[in-house]
């Protein structure tokens, strides 16, 4: 492995059309680090993480990953090096079974470690294991995120792009999966890089933070910084806290 | 409840006499002018009106039977089967038949050309044979390939007939030209028609849904219109005659003037009947080979990729599939088997031309894997029996002509007959006659137990 960040974004522009997404975006996400990205609705979250996916591409910038620059690869390629993402919405195959999809998730290495990964991924979400020959489209919300970062795990990732995960869950269902992405950190150190609105859940969670506001980084810093930050708690989270 | 019980089936009879003859009013006002009367020219070209009261009273008849037999029998039937489901709220158990459907059918098909001659005699199997088992199963085939395409992979294809006709042409053209032997050209003809399903698929690689359907629907005209107008290699609209029969392997052959013809080898009586027998197990043949490896196919990397594929595009990337690779398989193993069928039906015919491959075809084949449920080789199989059986059926049916008049030709509404049988299965079972999906993974291998045997839901 090379010196420096895993995972390193140096302004970065993306566009749709000939609107801007992304105004020169600088962001490092180091080994073994969870780092998070909180912003309002439209800031670029997404856009970032698909932007490291490839689609869209970069207009500006570079992408660095392990030392090999990613910028311009196809999203497949980019898979190959065991960078693993939970995409927005899940993105689970619905008519295929749990158990199936985990399979998916294990494509990389041809279920050379399938037995012994899904055991792993059913110790950390045991839901899943009852739910084995359900079809994925009839879980429920929560089970379905469970499903999607399970699929990832499958492909014994690098790093793991979380894009929010917490969408349109009840919170005792987010507590358990940032529990499961705190201790995935924790045991097996995998590098976590997560987007969310749920700012004061993801802040807790993180070592460190970026806040984007319209497609620029306006703030880092270690996650409890952030949160003591009384920018921060004015624009995210005191008023999102309901 | 045993009071309700006994005066139901009489208030069924009140209410379904009550609706029969609602019916009937309805549809009486309906047909009076539609059915009852006709203009017509008379032989001095004079508008005239022909009053057809027979066959008007005939269809209000049909009308009125069948709704009073509906509300009388068939909907108390379908309540109680669901109060009865519901009551006894227990998944059965699938009994014998259901089990071991698909070993059932193929022993059925095995033994049907022996059936068809014990009951109709040599010459009168001919028709059982060639025009029901061999007809079917081509579409059984094509539909199957179809299936690897849409089914599996989630790409509707429009212009699947090109493939097909690829296959055929090929057959023909190569047969014709260079007197090459069925057996060489089979697999050359799954060949060339998977490289030209990764000629149509390069260009169409980003497109999906509606957009992919035009371009594929594009192809299928092209193909068609290459074939008619390239008069100097194929004939044009008069298209190829005198395709050589295909032999035994060279053993014997199935021409009377050969010395080695089967009747002479084998001392049998002079029939056409052991060719159509001798097709129909070949295409048998082909159609078990399309189903075993589209079963294959499934369990295996690239059978999983592309009912991802078909799933979730974008997912699929993120998990490291190359989409590109993933979509163009799947064109060409849906046309190679398109191409195999293809050459099959030159042999078969004896004669391509491009009438053969227009745009209904391609559609009747995509019914069929609609029909039968998108993915599931079983179902399709049923569809197709009972799609390209029914149109053949049509065509037996000469007693209408009795009721609709001697110009009555069945066969011409075979299109109404699909339509019926669309509408039909997509009220009944939207997703077709087998719309559930056979997982293909399980916690723990089992080895001894074919997994497409093994019921859902263990593990």
């Amino acid at each position: 492995m090379s010196n420096g960040p895993l995972l390193q974004i140096r302004g970065v522009e993306t566009f749709y059309g000939n609107i801007r997404a992304l105004n020169g975006v600088n962001v490092d996400v180091n080994a073994g680090e969870i780092v998070t990205i909180i912003g309002a609705n439209g800031a670029g979250k997404s856009t970032l993480m698909m932007t490291i996916f490839g689609s869209p591409r970069a207009r500006a910038g570079q992408i660095t990953f392990d030392g090999t620059d990613i910028t311009n690869m196809p999203t497949h390629e980019i898979a190959r090096l065991r960078i693993a993402q939970s995409p927005e919405g899940r993105r689970i195959f619905p008519r295929m079974t749990v158990l199936e999809n985990l399979q998916m998730g294990a494509s990389l290495d041809n279920l050379k470690y399938f037995d012994e990964d899904v055991e792993k991924v059913f110790t950390l979400f045991p839901r899943l294991k009852e739910r084995i020959t359900q079809r994925g489209g009839t879980l429920s919300g929560g089970e379905q995120q469970m499903l999607s970062i399970g699929r990832a795990l499958m492909a014994r990732p690098k790093l793991l792009l979380l894009d929010e995960p917490s969408l349109g869950l009840a919170p005792l269902i987010v507590k358990q999966i940032f529990e499961a992405i705190r201790e995935l950190n924790k045991t097996q150190k995998l590098t976590v890089f997560l987007v969310e609105q749920n700012a004061f859940g993801a802040l807790k969670l993180a070592h460190r933070g970026y806040v984007l506001v319209n497609g620029n980084v306006t703030m880092s810093g270690s996650g409890k910084d952030l949160l003591s930050n009384p920018e921060v708690r004015a624009a995210y989270l005191e008023g999102g806290r309901h | 409840m045993a009071a309700v019980e006994k005066s139901e089936p009489e208030n069924n009879f009140a209410l379904a006499l009550r609706e029969a003859f609602y019916a009937g009013l309805l549809s009486f006002g309906l047909f009076f002018l539609f059915v009852g009367l006709e203009t017509t020219q008379n032989i001095r070209n004079e508008l005239i009106l022909v009053q057809r009261w027979g066959l008007l009273a005939t269809l209000v008849a049909l009308v009125m039977v069948v709704r009073f037999v509906f509300v009388a029998f068939i909907l108390p039937a379908a309540e109680r089967r669901k109060a009865h489901k519901a009551a006894s709220n227990v998944v059965a158990e699938p009994n014998f038949v259901s089990r071991n459907f698909s070993k059932l059918a193929i022993a059925f098909l095995v033994i049907f050309p022996a059936i068809a001659i014990t009951l109709s005699g040599l010459q009168g199997s001919l028709k059982w044979i060639d025009n029901f088992g061999i007809q079917i199963l081509i579409y059984v085939m094509l539909a199957w390939g179809l299936n690897i395409v849409v089914g599996l992979a989630g790409l509707l294809d429009l212009g699947y007939v090109a493939f097909y006709a690829v296959g055929a042409y090929s057959y023909a053209l190569l047969g014709h030209y260079f007197g090459l032997s069925f057996w060489i050209l089979l697999p050359m003809a799954g060949i060339l028609a998977a490289f030209w399903g990764v000629i149509l698929g390069f260009p169409v690689l980003r497109l999906r849904g509606d957009y992919l359907a035009i371009v594929t629907l594009a192809f299928g005209e092209i193909i068609r219109l290459v074939l008619i107008n390239w008069r100097e290699v194929t004939n044009g609209a008069a298209g190829i005659s005198g395709i050589p029969k295909i032999s035994f392997f060279g053993l014997f052959t199935f021409n009377v003037s050969d010395p080695n013809y089967i009747a002479k080898v084998f001392d049998l009586p002079t029939s056409s009947v052991y060719y159509k027998i001798f097709l129909y197990y070949l295409i048998l043949a082909l159609c078990l080979l399309t189903a075993y490896v589209t079963i294959r196919l499934r369990r295996m990397p690239i059978g999983r990729a592309w009912e991802a594929l078909r799933e979730d595009e974008i997912a699929c990337r993120s998990l490291g599939i190359n989409t590109t690779t993933t979509k163009l398989t799947a064109f060409s193993i849906g046309a190679m088997f398109a191409g195999f069928a293809g050459s099959f039906f030159a042999a078969r015919q004896g004669f391509v031309s491009p009438e053969s491959f227009i745009f209904i075809e391609s559609a009747i084949i995509l019914a069929i894997v609609v029909l039968g449920g998108m993915g599931s080789l079983i179902g399709i199989a049923i569809a197709a029996a009972v799609m390209i059986g029914g149109t053949e059926l049509l065509r037996e049916l000469q007693f209408l002509k009795v009721v609709f008049g001697p110009d009555f030709t069945p066969e011409l509404y075979r299109m109404l007959l699909f339509g019926l049988a669309m509408v039909v299965v997509m009220l009944w079972k939207p997703r077709g006659f087998v719309g559930s999906r056979e997982p293909t993974a399980f916690l723990h291998e089992r080895k001894t137990v074919s997994a497409s045997f093994t019921k859902e839901g263990h593990g």
